[in-house]
């Protein structure tokens, strides 16, 4: 599903420039479940926002799905961003005027579908998050668990090939961290590609795999047991 | 430009930062207001300035005879030259091609009376074609006409404020005989005209009729020619020339006499005011401008302001698909949108302020003030484009944000 071969990016500050990382090679196959960790500067957000599309790279080839991501045009990077991935923010990033099923159908107003499926698809989606009776509500009437999980579904919505978490229960605490992560591992389950950007330990061990980063290499990468939430409760 | 969903995301966006587009809004509105007002002020004081000087045909020449200032042809300096009935005949047969209508104006002055009233006013011995040159109107009767001419009939045209005089109380003055100088004419017709109360305080009779009178001599005063609108203001003054000419050559004045005769030619005039009238209208639509440029630059910081307050929720649109194409429509048609009802609602409070205004500045010389609907649909569309300019450089602003730098948390 994801091929990344020999990657780098370095950015420029001022005269200096800052090598953040340093030669990544790894993939990732349909329906693993993978951790990337590493602690802050290790380049682990860096590499997230490479395969998101929402950064480009310097040297290297990044392949999604059989196609070469390089170089796009930024229309075209919007189209694959909808067509490939959907993202969810340590922040939520939900549209604070917008209902919930609003920012779920968002995504699928980029693709062009109608108003009544886009309607129809955002409530399917948000029921599949336990939120069926909160769709018309806009997010500041949600706490931290529940925007997540809108957020889910609104990555969800557009029925994308990977999702991408970054730091998905930064902001949330360990009880609703585990709901959350319990949402993500059912996902998994029914086949879905996920990487998830964490620092932290149980959370990636909630994972089927773990990619260490550091400085901008790869300094481990193992296949782990993978703890069910369903156990903790 | 034109999908419902579009318009529906526009339409969320305003009723939810409603204090935002009332100041953008009110801006533009404003600035309207003030364009058309003194747009509408401008055209004002431009019909007070048709009013005063172009009331009467402008396609008109009069030709003045004066005392010769050198000799000339055996001639001494300081004879006077004398128009008389063969020069109108000879320009009607010799510029057919330029004369639109030839008249006689003789000038003089009678004691007028009709019953126990009486009042002295100007005379004007006059040909038929003179109607035109002075645009007068007739309210009721008949103007002087060619039979009137040729009989040297006693028949006399006073206009509206002479009937009044002599006719009080409302009488009606036509068919009546009123006492001109000591001879009974009888009024065949009685006019008004737009060039104010002087004009329609005088009396038209036959020249033959008044040459008659004054021991049938054939001397006229002036010569008043109509030429023909075609020939155009190049035409007119070729015409002016060749007059000239001819009339100096017949009457034997130097060519260079500056004195002998003089033609007056509207045009030249007309034109001199017109100018004048078109740097007070210049001034007016610089001033108009400035007030529309002042407008757009406010609503282009708005824009600005407006763009960096959505920057993450745009952030947030790119990555979830949003092109660059999809940001600018959305910034775009939203800034287009508002400038476009808003300037509407300037355009019509500032057509309502005219007209509420209508005449009542007409002491200090704005008569009339309003726009054309061709200048307002002219503003709307400069507005609708302004707008969209104003709109354009944040909305790609916006589209170059990268979402990675919208999406930072801090």
């Amino acid at each position: 599903m994801i091929e990344i071969k020999n990657l780098h990016k370095s950015y420029k500050m001022g005269s200096n420039s800052l090598h953040v990382l340093k030669g990544i090679n790894f993939s990732v196959q349909e329906g693993e479940l993978v951790a990337i960790m590493g602690s802050s500067g290790s380049g682990k957000s860096t590499l997230l926002n490479i395969l998101g599309m929402l950064d480009n790279y310097d040297e290297g080839e990044y392949t999604l799905d059989g196609v070469l991501i390089k170089d796009l045009g930024e229309t075209k990077a919007a189209n694959y961003r909808n067509k490939f991935l959907g993202f969810i923010f340590q922040s939520f990033n939900l549209i604070n005027y917008k209902s919930a099923w609003e920012n779920v159908a968002l995504p699928l107003y980029y693709q062009r579908v109608g108003r009544k499926d886009r309607k129809t698809k955002a409530e399917k989606y948000l029921a599949s998050v336990g939120l069926k009776e909160w769709s018309d509500h806009l997010p500041s009437e949600l706490s931290g668990g529940q925007k997540q999980r809108v957020a889910i579904a609104r990555a969800m919505a557009a029925e994308p090939k990977v999702l991408l978490a970054d730091e998905p229960t930064g902001a949330l605490d360990s009880k609703t961290s585990h709901e959350v992560m319990d949402l993500i591992q059912k996902i998994n389950d029914e086949g879905k590609t996920i990487l998830v950007v964490t620092h932290e330990e149980d959370i990636a061990h909630m994972c089927k795999r773990i990619v260490h980063l550091k400085d901008g290499v790869i300094v481990r990468d193992e296949v782990v047991e993978q703890v069910r939430v369903s156990s903790y409760v | 430009m034109f999908s419902r969903d579009r318009w529906q995301e526009i339409f969320e966006t305003i009723r939810k930062n409603k204090l935002r587009t009332f100041l953008s809004g009110f801006t533009v509105a404003l600035g309207i207001l003030i364009f058309t007002a003194l747009f509408g002020m401008g055209n004002g004081l431009k019909n007070a300035f048709y009013e005063f000087f172009v009331d009467d045909a402008t396609n008109t020449f009069f030709v003045y005879a004066g005392t010769t200032s050198e000799p000339y042809r055996g001639f001494k300096a300081g004879r006077r030259v004398q128009f008389r009935n063969d020069d109108i005949a000879d320009l009607k047969k010799d510029f057919p091609m330029y004369v639109d209508y030839i008249t006689p104006r003789i000038n003089r002055s009678f004691l007028t009376k009709y019953g126990t009233e009486s009042n002295t006013y100007s005379t004007r011995g006059v040909g038929p074609a003179h109607q035109f040159n002075e645009k007068t109107i007739i309210m009721k009767g008949r103007y002087i006409n060619e039979n009137d001419v040729k009989t040297q009939a006693k028949s006399v045209v006073i206009g509206r404020l002479v009937e009044k005089d002599l006719f009080p109380n409302g009488g009606d003055a036509l068919g009546k005989y009123i006492d001109l100088g000591g001879i009974a004419y009888k009024v065949v017709g009685v006019f008004q005209d737009d060039g104010g109360d002087n004009e329609e305080r005088y009396i038209y009779i036959p020249y033959s009729t008044l040459q008659l009178t004054e021991l049938n001599t054939d001397k006229i005063d002036q010569i008043i020619i109509g030429y023909k609108l075609e020939v155009g203001y190049a035409g007119a003054m070729a015409f002016d020339k060749s007059l000239n000419r001819y009339l100096r050559d017949k009457h034997n004045v130097a060519p260079d006499d500056r004195n002998g005769i003089f033609i007056r030619n509207i045009a030249d005039v007309v034109q001199q005011n017109m100018m004048f009238a078109n740097v007070i209208q210049l001034v007016v639509i610089f001033v108009g401008i400035g007030t529309l440029i002042a407008g757009i630059i406010g609503i282009s910081n708005i824009m600005v302001f407006v763009v960096k307050e959505r920057t993450k929720e745009l952030g947030i649109r790119k990555a979830l698909g949003a092109t660059p194409g999809n940001v600018i429509g959305l910034v775009l048609q939203e800034s287009i949108f508002i400038t476009t009802i808003a300037g509407y609602i300037g355009l019509v409070l500032g057509i309502v302020l005219l007209r509420l205004i209508g005449n009542s500045l007409e002491d200090y010389f704005i008569v009339n003030p309003s726009v054309g609907t061709g200048t307002l649909i002219g503003a709307t569309l400069i507005l609708i484009f302004f707008g969209a300019v104003a709109g354009y450089v944040p909305a790609r602003r916006a589209a170059k944000i990268k979402p990675i730098v919208a999406l930072r948390d801090d």
